[in-house]
């Protein structure tokens, strides 16, 4: 069973990725030193980058397919992104940008599933604040809490962590491990972070100079210089 | 001294009315510049944006002309537009708002411009990623981000329309009641005897106008800015 199935092909100035790989369920990390293109693979999968050639299927469903000429657009693609610097949007509430996805994707308000994420990211009483006012640790929670209200079928976590200093970074990782056990959307998760990923990870793809060099499980991390958060 | 005559009443609202009437119609048209200005790569963009600020740089009488020979009743676009569409600018005062938004639509597209090329592209991705398509992208990120140097630009073209001489007495000329606005009272009353009481009261309410333009538009300024770092 492949729920994500990637094989793209992209060239930038003198660097190029030539990247194929399947994921499943759960959290897969997609682990790597900086400039492997870890960022640019997941921007494609986001619809933010096109593709030179390729193909990209969720759940049997094309995304981009350069032989066919498909390339959905990213509005459309219902793939949540939890950016490294959040982005929230400065000039919304905490509340406003957790509805944005939820409005633009015209789904119904469903107050049940909102108590639930705010619950599991711990962010109810941040709702009247501006993001200008939050912690880095609070902005990153708010931001996932954003990226699951439009209720994704997959959600891009692109180096979550790696803006927060380290008592930030062991303040989140309990909410993104419960977040893989209970809200139940697989997840790619860029890093270039072993220790990190070694918590949350169920698979790992390992992206070097454009190119996968490995496919497994934790093991792959093992050898990586393991500082453990 | 403050008895102002009904005649001069008559001059301070059309001057309000055209002023407003200008500002809002170029609105959209500036809003639309500026974003394409800002963000697009097209062949001739340093001509267009030359163009756009042409009205800055130009004698207003220059200004005035051109607009009286193409829109004027025997202009090319006049013309056109009275007959097809019973829309006349020639000594109206539709003219003199014609003229004063074309005078402020360089002063409008630059600030709006300038804020568009300040936001950040990558909260348009992010907006992108949680279903917003381009339309939506602008009305919910870029144009709410943008919203200080809409102010600007807004108060920028009022005031200039407001103030607004050569290119309007050149265009529509000097009609009470119809073109006359206060800037165009006031040198009338000075070219005669005795008129120097009028003139004065007019300056007044011309100072006052144009400072409550800016207080109001630095309040709502100020509002905008605390929007985005505060709470």
């Amino acid at each position: 069973m492949s729920m994500l199935a990637v094989d793209v092909e992209k060239r930038l100035g003198n660097f190029s990725i030539a990247a194929q790989f399947d994921t499943g369920a759960g959290v897969t990390a997609l682990f790597g030193p900086s400039g492997a293109g870890k960022t640019t693979v997941v921007n494609m999968i986001a619809g933010l980058l096109k593709p030179d050639r390729g193909r990209i299927i969720l759940d049997n469903d094309t995304l981009f397919d350069s032989a066919r000429r498909i390339n959905l657009p990213a509005h459309r693609r219902r793939i949540g992104y939890v950016f490294q610097e959040g982005r929230l949007f400065p000039h919304l509430s905490v509340a406003a940008n957790l509805d944005y996805g939820r409005r633009m994707c015209g789904l119904t308000a469903d107050p049940a599933e909102l108590r639930r994420i705010l619950a599991l990211l711990d962010i109810g009483h941040l709702l009247g604040r501006r993001p200008g006012k939050l912690s880095g640790g609070e902005r990153q929670r708010v931001a996932v809490g954003r990226a699951l209200l439009m209720r994704p079928r997959l959600l891009l976590l692109d180096e979550p962590l790696a803006s927060l200093d380290t008592a930030r970074k062991r303040e989140i990782l309990p909410y993104l491990e419960r977040l893989r056990d209970e809200a139940h959307v697989p997840m790619v998760y860029v890093s270039h972070h072993a220790g990190e990923l070694r918590r949350i990870a169920s698979s790992v793809v390992r992206l070097d100079g454009g190119r996968v060099a490995a496919v497994g499980g934790k093991e792959l991390l093992a050898d990586a210089d393991a500082d453990a958060i | 001294m403050f008895d102002l005559t009904p005649d001069e009443w008559i001059a301070i609202g059309l001057s309000l009315k055209i002023a407003v009437v200008a500002t809002l119609v170029a609105l959209p048209f500036g809003v639309a510049m500026a974003w394409l200005l800002a963000r697009k790569d097209f062949w001739g963009k340093s001509l267009l944006d030359g163009f756009v600020h042409l009205p800055l740089v130009l004698p207003p009488v220059v200004t005035g002309y051109l607009l009286l020979i193409s829109f004027g009743r025997r202009g090319a676009i006049g013309g056109f537009l009275a007959d097809h569409f019973g829309i006349v600018f020639s000594f109206r005062w539709t003219g003199a708002a014609l003229a004063c938004g074309i005078m402020g639509f360089p002063l409008l597209v630059r600030p709006i411009r300038l804020a568009i090329e300040a936001i950040d592209r990558r909260l348009e991705d992010a907006a992108a990623t949680l279903g917003a398509d381009r339309l939506r992208i602008f009305l919910t990120v870029t144009l709410p981000l943008a919203l200080p140097g809409l102010i600007a630009g807004i108060v920028l073209c009022f005031a200039k329309a407001l103030g607004e001489f050569g290119a309007t007495i050149t265009f529509v000329s000097n009609i009470p009641g119809e073109t006359q606005t206060i800037s165009a009272a006031i040198y009338t009353f000075t070219q005669i005897p005795g008129g120097d009481a009028a003139a004065g009261r007019l300056v007044l309410v011309a100072i006052a106008i144009a400072l409550l333009a800016l207080v109001v538009s630095e309040w709502l300024a100020r509002r905008a800015g605390r929007r985005f770092h505060g709470e």
